[in-house]
């Protein structure tokens, strides 16, 4: 009736009664975390797509958009990021070996490491919001028109880059807070003691959207900072 | 739900549990289907209701019923609702959360509480666009064109959007779970090309599920942003680009049309082949074919754009790239076709609509040739024969497979049988009605009627009277069943195991099934369709 | 064409009939296929339906079938595709020499320009025989210039030049429709063209008041604003020499070459800085929010008078760079 008989063998509470077994479960886990990523990646297409065609059409409103960007404080996040993602790596191979406190401790490290990044890009928002560069009734761009005069800017296209600024930056950084919201959840589960060599699924798939929340941060930061800085 | 008639000593999904809270908090897949089986059948009565107002409307030429901006409110969300809120879920999360498990022999669907949380989505995405109804609606034409969405409208973007974009993530996790069930939960014995054609369909479904619908929701977030912060990606005086939103809208919104279509065809092939007691002809093609629809779906958007100003050359590519998606809708129409020669057919209710479907979208796919050439679809595009096209395609087409489906899958679902007679009767109501409402407007369209019209020149008003008519007809088609349904829950005679001797493993099973599906593991050694070795039923009784 | 129910419009302009000929083919094409669909349908239906001790003849299926109807299709699609590509690159190829009419669309009503100086509000009077290329834009949200009698239609967009061309066979009156979806009375925007005689066509261009071609408004309206101060017809002004441009290469100056066509003469004029000519200094006031539309329009008509070219050279306008709208729509 209800379980067949098959299913009826030692195992913990992770294992859900719909599975044939613990490896089935891990595999359906492992394949519904990346084609979520899958849809990610549709997902923050679009924006990409809307950049690449209006950087083409724009370019010199990106470079100066761009230059008007904190470089220090983007690479410090970039760190700040892929060093979280160390810590994540090394959180999933505490777990595959049982060091419950190690993971702890790195999943609290990603965590600290997730608040500077989203701490940082508040600063960053804060200072495009002094400088009058968010798009809408203030929005100016004397300034930048001042500075690159080497550039041919028209205010009203350099709308279009803050606008894909803040829309890409801001998407980014949703994804990061609900990224620290699992992690606190994974955290706790993990001090509790859930997690075992037979079974860290959940740190895994967590560790898959972290390493892609970063990976997309990897394609932001050049494409927002990095414009025509050789010059 | 009442199941006292139903043979009370066996447990069923049905009857394990009472209660409002053993509904809500279920993550048993066929009770979420029932769960959604309730919201669609909600949302396709207002879209439905929106559909009337709009035809009463037009059976004159004057704008004499409602106001202009009532009526732009009204097709609006007529398109709105029925697109997002009821063709998009309807046979996935319905027909294919209930049997998707069954047919491949598991216990559930991998994620059974992100279904639940598809549904919860699902639900709370309908409460946000019905307020959005009561307060006001939105009049942006369901395509939601800037800059007229972004900068011009004064109705209720915002929460339409929002309402859409999360209808959306109920789609996506729809399409993720069952990609991950069919790759992972299937039977000892299960091999692909042993699987019902229904799960090929549905397979393909889900993969344009999973890559078309976030294309959607970053789009209407844009609209959203460019309307709530004043951003202006899509806003021409400020550089940005009313095209660029149609590219990125048409990316989602025509590979859409294949999420409404395959579950459908998914549904034909069940039906044709138990009806006409045959395996499939082609098997290998019609499963192909799915692929292949998913695939060339992606790649012939802008074919909503031909005189929206790209250039010469792009037309060019995207005409010929949208008769190549022809092809595989042609084969499966060929070789639904050739499983009836040599076959032994009878004319139950879901047969009935499947030879429905078989003629309807076989003449709206041939009108899609028509919008797809390049030289007639200047003069015929946003006019009533595109409208006409695209209602035979997902209401002669989608709708009349969910209804073939729900028939065919009744017994399973509820352990009952329908009544056949006026089952047959609601079959040909639907025929009938529906190309009286729409054959019309193929005449209209090329005529020079252009669509969104709330008033018109004196001289199409016949055609509209027609139409109108036709949509009287068809709206009594759609009632029997809803009546006769709940009908036969009580009163309908008991089902057998199966009752219609069709293959494939959900008729293994009891109707209504177990909670977990199966007595005992499937292991399957016979391949899909194996008909012959089906003894056929008894004459299905006729219910009064 | 059936008097008492027509299926299709009036045949009023030089492509209708290829394209109803197109139409007709398609038409009996699908009328054929359905009938051959649904006869066998029928007859197997008949034939085969469920009979006592008669069992179905499972058949798997056969390749050669499939590749058969999958290749028949497709060539016959691959004829349908180059018969509509043959007749829509025609469509979207104004011929040299055509005359133009200027147009204006904005929420709710249609207003057009002859180069003659003529001023229309939701009717477009032209000759019967002549080519017409119509150079529209929007004030607004998008619109489309529809007329079924002619079977020409395209979307008429805020920020860009779109064009359509067409000639009129026939005289009459006959619809103008807004098929894109614009708003509260997007089905009001409906208007009238009125193909005429040459003769009377004349008549009806000296009847009216006007002000004097389009282009002479367009001299007017560039010495008003200032415009000879830098481009002087001669090599010393700060800005190009503007005769003879049009329809020309231009050399800018980050190495490009464009042609000088409706829609760069219109981003010239409201974001000059998006394209430099080789050789001169980014200097050029920004006329965004200084002038309307129809005063574009009329610019535009004068640079063009200025080219010994027959108007029309260029074809159609390249892809335009967006954000040239002239106004800011929220007033």
């Amino acid at each position: 009736m209800s379980d067949s008989p098959i299913a009826v063998e030692q195992h913990g509470p992770e294992l859900l009664h719909h599975f044939v077994d613990a490896e089935q479960q891990r595999d359906a886990a492992t394949l519904g975390m990346w084609l979520f990523l899958a849809t990610e990646i549709m997902f923050f297409g679009g924006m990409f797509c809307a950049y690449l065609i209006y950087r083409f059409w724009y370019y010199d409103e990106f470079a100066a958009g761009s230059r008007s960007l904190d470089i220090t404080l983007g690479t410090i996040n970039t760190a700040v990021l892929i060093c979280s993602s160390l810590t994540v790596a090394l959180g999933v191979r505490a777990a595959q070996m049982g060091k419950r406190k190690l993971l702890v401790i790195l999943l609290s490290l990603t965590i600290v490491f997730g608040l500077a990044f989203l701490g940082i890009k508040g600063a960053e928002w804060y200072d495009k919001y002094t400088e009058h560069h968010i798009p809408g009734n203030s929005f100016n761009v004397d300034d930048l028109v001042r500075n690159y005069p080497q550039l041919h800017i028209d205010p009203r296209h350099e709308q279009i880059y803050f606008s894909l600024y803040f829309a890409m930056t801001g998407l980014h950084a949703l994804h990061m807070i609900i990224g620290v919201g699992l992690f606190v959840f994974l955290t706790y589960y993990a001090w509790k003691g859930r997690y075992t060599p037979k079974y860290y699924t959940p740190v895994e798939m967590g560790g898959l959207y972290w390493h892609f929340v970063d990976i997309v941060w990897i394609y932001l930061f050049p494409l927002l900072y990095l414009i025509d800085r050789h010059r | 739900m009442a199941t006292v008639a139903i043979s009370a000593e066996r447990e069923h999904y049905l009857n394990k549990e009472y209660g409002i809270r053993s509904w809500l908090l279920t993550t048993d897949h066929k009770r979420i289907a029932l769960l959604y089986l309730i919201s669609i059948t909600f949302f396709f009565f207002v879209g439905g209701f929106f559909a009337l107002l709009i035809r009463l409307e037009l059976l004159t030429p004057a704008g004499d019923l409602v106001q202009a901006d009532t009526y732009n409110k009204l097709f609006t969300m007529h398109g709105q609702v029925m697109i997002f809120f009821f063709l998009i879920p309807s046979i996935p999360a319905v027909l294919g959360n209930f049997l998707v498990p069954l047919m491949i022999g598991a216990k559930d669907l991998a994620f059974p509480r992100i279904n639940l949380l598809s549904w919860y989505l699902y639900v709370i995405a309908g409460v946000i666009y019905v307020h959005c109804i009561l307060t006001g609606g939105v009049d942006t034409g369901w395509t939601f064109y800037t800059p007229f969405s972004t900068a011009f409208s004064n109705t209720r973007v915002i929460e339409a959007g929002i309402a859409i974009f999360i209808a959306g993530f109920s789609s996506i996790l729809t399409g993720l779970n069952f990609v991950v069930t069919i790759h992972r939960m299937r039977a000892p014995g299960m091999t692909w090309s042993r699987l019902p054609l229904f799960i090929w369909a549905h397979y393909a479904t889900s993969i344009i599920q999973l890559l078309g619908t976030p294309v959607l929701a970053i789009t209407l977030l844009l609209v959203v942003f460019e309307r709530a912060f004043n951003l202006g990606i899509f806003d021409p005086t400020r550089g940005g680009d009313p095209l660029l939103f149609q590219h990125l809208f048409w990316f989602y919104s025509h590979p859409a049309v294949y999420i409404m279509i395959l579950p459908a065809m998914a549904v034909e092939s069940e039906v044709v082949a138990c009806f006409t007691r045959k395996r499939i002809f082609g098997y290998n093609f019609v499963a192909m074919s799915s692929i292949a629809i998913a695939v060339f779906g992606f790649l012939v958007w802008a074919h909503h754009m031909f005189v929206a100003g790209i250039s010469l050359y792009s037309a060019l590519i995207f005409s010929i790239l949208s008769y190549l998606v022809a092809v595989p809708s042609a084969i499966k129409v060929f070789n639904w076709t050739a499983t009836m020669y040599k076959g032994s057919i009878s004319f139950t209710t879901p047969m009935l609509y499947a030879f429905g479907f078989i003629g309807l979208f076989t003449m709206g796919g041939l009108t899609g040739l028509f919008l797809a050439c390049l030289g007639v679809d200047v003069h015929v595009h946003d006019t009533y024969f595109v409208i006409a096209h695209f209602h035979y395609i997902m209401v002669g087409g989608a709708v009349m497979g969910y209804l073939g489906g729900m028939h065919f899958w009744w017994p399973k679902i509820s352990g009952r049988m329908y009544p056949e007679s006026w089952g047959r009767l609601a079959a040909l109501l639907v025929f009938a009605g529906f190309n009286l409402t729409f054959f019309p407007q193929f005449i209209l369209g090329y005529m020079g009627m252009p669509r969104r019209y709330w008033q018109y020149p004196p001289e199409f008003q016949v055609l509209n009277v027609l139409s109108t008519a036709g949509s009287t007809i068809l709206a009594v088609g759609y009632v029997l069943p809803m009546i006769y349904f709940l009908w036969s829950m009580r009163y309908g005679k008991i089902a057998p195991d199966n009752p219609w001797g069709a293959a494939g493993l959900e008729w293994k099973t009891t109707s209504p099934p177990p909670t977990f599906n199966f007595e005992e593991a499937p292991e399957v050694t016979w391949e899909a369709y194996n008909y012959e070795e089906i003894p056929a039923p008894a004459e299905v009784s006729v219910e009064r | 064409m059936f008097d008492n129910f027509p299926l299709w419009p009036v045949r009023a302009s030089a492509g209708a009939g290829n394209i109803d000929a197109l139409y007709i083919f398609l038409v009996a094409l699908s009328a054929l296929m359905c009938a051959a669909i649904f006869t066998m349908i029928l007859v197997f239906a008949t034939k085969y339906r469920q009979r006592r001790g008669v069992e179905a003849e499972q058949i798997e299926g056969s390749s050669a079938l499939e590749i058969t109807w999958s290749i028949i299709p497709l060539g016959i699609f691959m004829v349908i595709f180059l018969w509509g590509a043959v007749i829509y690159f025609h469509e979207r190829t104004p011929p040299q020499g055509a005359s133009e009419v200027y147009v204006v669309a904005k929420q709710w009503m249609w207003k057009l320009q002859h180069q003659e100086g003529q001023r229309e509000i939701n009717e477009l009077h032209v000759p019967v025989g002549r080519d017409v290329r119509l150079i529209m834009t929007s004030q607004d949200v998008i619109h489309s210039f529809y007329v079924p009698a002619f079977r020409i239609k395209q979307d008429v967009l805020p920020g860009r030049y779109t064009t359509a061309w067409f000639r009129a066979t026939k005289p009459g009156v006959y619809h103008l429709f807004c098929s894109q979806y614009c708003g509260t009375m997007h089905s009001g925007m409906i208007g009238q063209v009125v193909v005429m005689e040459p003769a009377q066509y004349q008549a009806w261009l000296s009847g009216g008041g006007t002000t004097g071609s389009l282009a002479a408004s367009g001299e007017s309206l560039f010495q008003q604003l200032g415009c000879p101060t830098c481009h002087r017809s001669d090599t010393q002004g700060r800005g190009p020499n503007l005769v003879g441009i049009f329809g020309k290469p231009v050399q800018l100056e980050d190495g490009r070459t464009v042609v000088a066509d409706e829609n760069y003469i219109r981003e010239s004029i409201l974001s000059p800085s998006a394209k430099i000519v080789s050789g001169f200094k980014p200097i050029m006031p920004v006329f965004q929010g200084l002038v309307g539309e129809e005063q574009l329009n009329a610019l535009v008509a004068y640079i063009k008078s200025l080219s010994p070219a027959p108007s029309g050279a260029a074809g159609k306008p390249s892809p335009a760079p967006v954000g040239t709208s002239s106004q800011n729509p929220k007033e």
